[in-house]
């Protein structure tokens, strides 16, 4: 049965039916739709909830419970989860499956509550101290919200790894119809691991600490070795109109939804358009970026900031063909029409630019 | 034959990190002791916190969690949300849970999370060579300190368990030292009473120990006992702050 929920209620639901029962968080804007959804299911399911002092406190909180065995999770915003990242990097540390959706609002500083995209590099590149990735998933729907998050509980199980969903305050704020179709987890290795008392077995040890010369190196490349094998086996993308386009544009989250009514504006277009939405931000989908890029004219990258994913399309590209960013900043969210006119700016073929004129309004 | 006095079971035989003199031995024993005494070897969770003592992993035979600084009374909440039946302890120095920690610990104790915090205080921060804490005493030498701590520039020492005894949500908090077998004999029995009142699900506890830093304190080991009793316990009162168990 489909229900009519905002995205950061269909964030909370998907969690509980994933079999989240603990939940920490903080209030901040534009996310308390979801610490309130948990305040109220999380005691219905045997759950549960704690309005913590502090992120930092909430964030370490699912330290503990991720410790002991448990599934947690923790859901801020982008100043709050500035905040997080000191028990992020922890986590990481000491290998513990968690889930922390950051619903991004305008930045730097307190910054506003409307959507941004301005956290891609503290999500994708680290955030906290360390040499660490956390897994970041990408919703770009209100069902797609829902998907990920039950997907980012068997991943942070299977990999030990915190799972950041990487959403904005429109994906958070949105309402759209959604569905929990409980779907069956994967091959989840038991948790010998866990913290839950040493009772007829050897102790374990939950810890980050490598103090001992040379321990500290061998645990990285034990984490280094577990990030290929992320890298191999779990990146995620949509491709559209991407076969036989001229030009593809590459956007995640709120700015890919506005990226795809731009793809279908332009298919009556003699010139192609085409759009990767990366679902994954780490690991980014460098492939499918890389074989595009032998084929198109340029390459466009538009984001709810000043140019952060765009480094990673051009990682990936490596010069074989131009790319170019479009974005907005503080709030600001590209229309179609202005990102048509930024396409028109960049391409270097003469056969669209009058027709993209039209399509954007301004001809 | 009968022995008398032995190393015990959850105690872990290997050579120990810690300064000539240093407490966080002695209170370690006491509690690797009490999990012998109790048999809960089996159900009980420990936090390390960052500091000296981050390292009692390396002596309890326990399962055992590291907090980032400060952060021990949140992990432990997140584990004993999910073990509430566990006994689970956090094992803080006064750096990490009367600086950098304060707003986790006084929101643990509030929210009467029923868990044993081990405060050892020794007024000092050791691991980073002898910085002032906010338990240093009035005109103490530390390296930050270094013409004595003056309450103007450097504010008064807290003494934790006072603050913390007028939040609700606290139910005993007893300061004990180290500096005598008897003083010791009590700490031991206060950690037993901070463990009952888990046990027995009465909410938070807190027992607070004056220990020795011979090695920043720039003492021998006697003058370092000496200087506990004479001058930490001045600042310090030794005595149950507050007890669940008792009418007043």
């Amino acid at each position: 049965m489909k229900q009519l929920l905002t995205g950061n209620e269909a964030a909370a639901e998907a969690a509980i039916v994933a079999g989240c029962r603990y939940y920490y968080g903080y209030p901040i804007t534009p996310q308390n739709e979801l610490i309130n959804y948990m305040s109220i299911r999380m005691p219905q399911v045997g759950g549960i909830f704690v309005q913590a002092e502090s992120e930092i406190a909430a964030i370490s909180m699912v330290h503990g419970s991720a410790a002991a065995g448990g599934r947690a999770m923790t859901s801020s915003s982008s100043p709050g989860i500035s905040l997080k990242q000191e028990g992020i990097s922890y986590l990481a540390g000491s290998e513990l499956p968690c889930v922390i959706v950051n619903i991004q609002r305008g930045g730097p500083g307190l910054g506003d509550i409307s959507a941004s995209q301005a956290d891609y590099f503290q999500a994708v590149k680290g955030g906290g101290h360390g040499d660490y990735h956390t897994i970041v998933l990408a919703p770009s729907s209100v069902q797609e919200m829902a998907d990920l998050v039950y997907d980012a509980f068997d991943l942070a199980d299977k990999y030990r790894i915190p799972v950041m969903i990487l959403g904005d305050a429109q994906i958070g704020q949105l309402m759209e119809p959604v569905e929990f179709h409980k779907k069956p987890k994967r091959n989840i290795p038991p948790k010998n691991w866990a913290l839950t008392g040493a009772e007829g077995r050897k102790r374990n040890i939950v810890k980050s600490f490598y103090p001992v010369k040379g321990q500290l190196e061998e645990f990285n490349a034990c984490l280094q070795r577990k990030y290929k094998a992320i890298e191999e086996h779990e990146v995620r993308y949509e491709a559209v109109n991407t076969h036989k386009a001229d030009i593809v544009l590459v956007a995640y989250g709120t700015s890919a939804r506005i990226c795809k009514e731009v793809v279908r504006k332009s298919r009556r277009l003699e010139f192609k358009v085409g759009l990767v939405r990366p679902i994954t931000l780490w690991p980014f989908p460098k492939e499918i970026i890389r074989k595009i890029s032998e084929r198109v004219q340029c390459i466009l990258t538009v984001e709810m900031s000043a140019g952060q994913m765009v480094e990673d399309v051009r990682l990936a590209v490596e010069g074989r063909c131009p790319v170019h960013f479009y974005g907005r900043t503080g709030g600001g969210v590209p229309t179609s029409s202005e990102v048509i006119k930024k396409i028109v700016e960049v391409v270097p073929d003469n056969r669209a630019v009058n027709t993209l004129l039209q399509l954007a309004g301004v001809k | 034959m009968h022995s008398i006095y032995e190393r015990p079971k959850t105690f872990i035989d290997t050579a120990t990190h810690f300064c000539p003199g240093c407490g966080h031995g002695i209170v370690l024993r006491l509690i690797a002791e009490i999990i012998d005494a109790w048999g809960i070897r089996g159900k009980t969770i420990g936090l390390a916190p960052v500091g000296c003592s981050v390292l009692a992993y390396n002596y309890l035979d326990i399962d055992m969690c590291e907090a980032a600084h400060g952060r021990p009374p949140a992990v432990a909440t997140g584990i004993k949300r999910v073990h509430p039946d566990h006994i689970v302890f956090a094992y803080q120095g006064d750096g990490d849970l009367a600086a950098i920690g304060t707003a986790e610990i006084i929101h643990a104790a509030n929210r009467g999370e029923n868990i044993t915090f081990i405060f050892v205080n020794n007024a000092i921060y050791g691991m980073t060579n002898g910085q002032m804490a906010p338990t240093t005493l009035l005109g103490q030498k530390t390296a930050t300190t270094p013409s004595g701590r003056d309450a103007i520039n450097y504010g008064n020492p807290i003494r934790v368990c006072e603050l913390l005894s007028v939040l609700d949500g606290t139910s005993y908090l007893e300061r004990v030292s180290l500096s005598s077998p008897e003083n010791i004999r009590k700490t031991k029995k206060a950690l037993e009473k901070g463990f009952k009142t888990q046990r027995e699900k009465k909410g938070f506890s807190l027992i607070e120990i004056l220990s020795p830093c011979p090695i920043y304190w720039r003492m021998d080991a006697n003058e370092a006992m000496r200087y506990i009793d004479e001058e930490m316990s001045g600042t310090f009162p030794l005595g149950v702050v507050k007890d669940w168990e008792s009418k007043n």
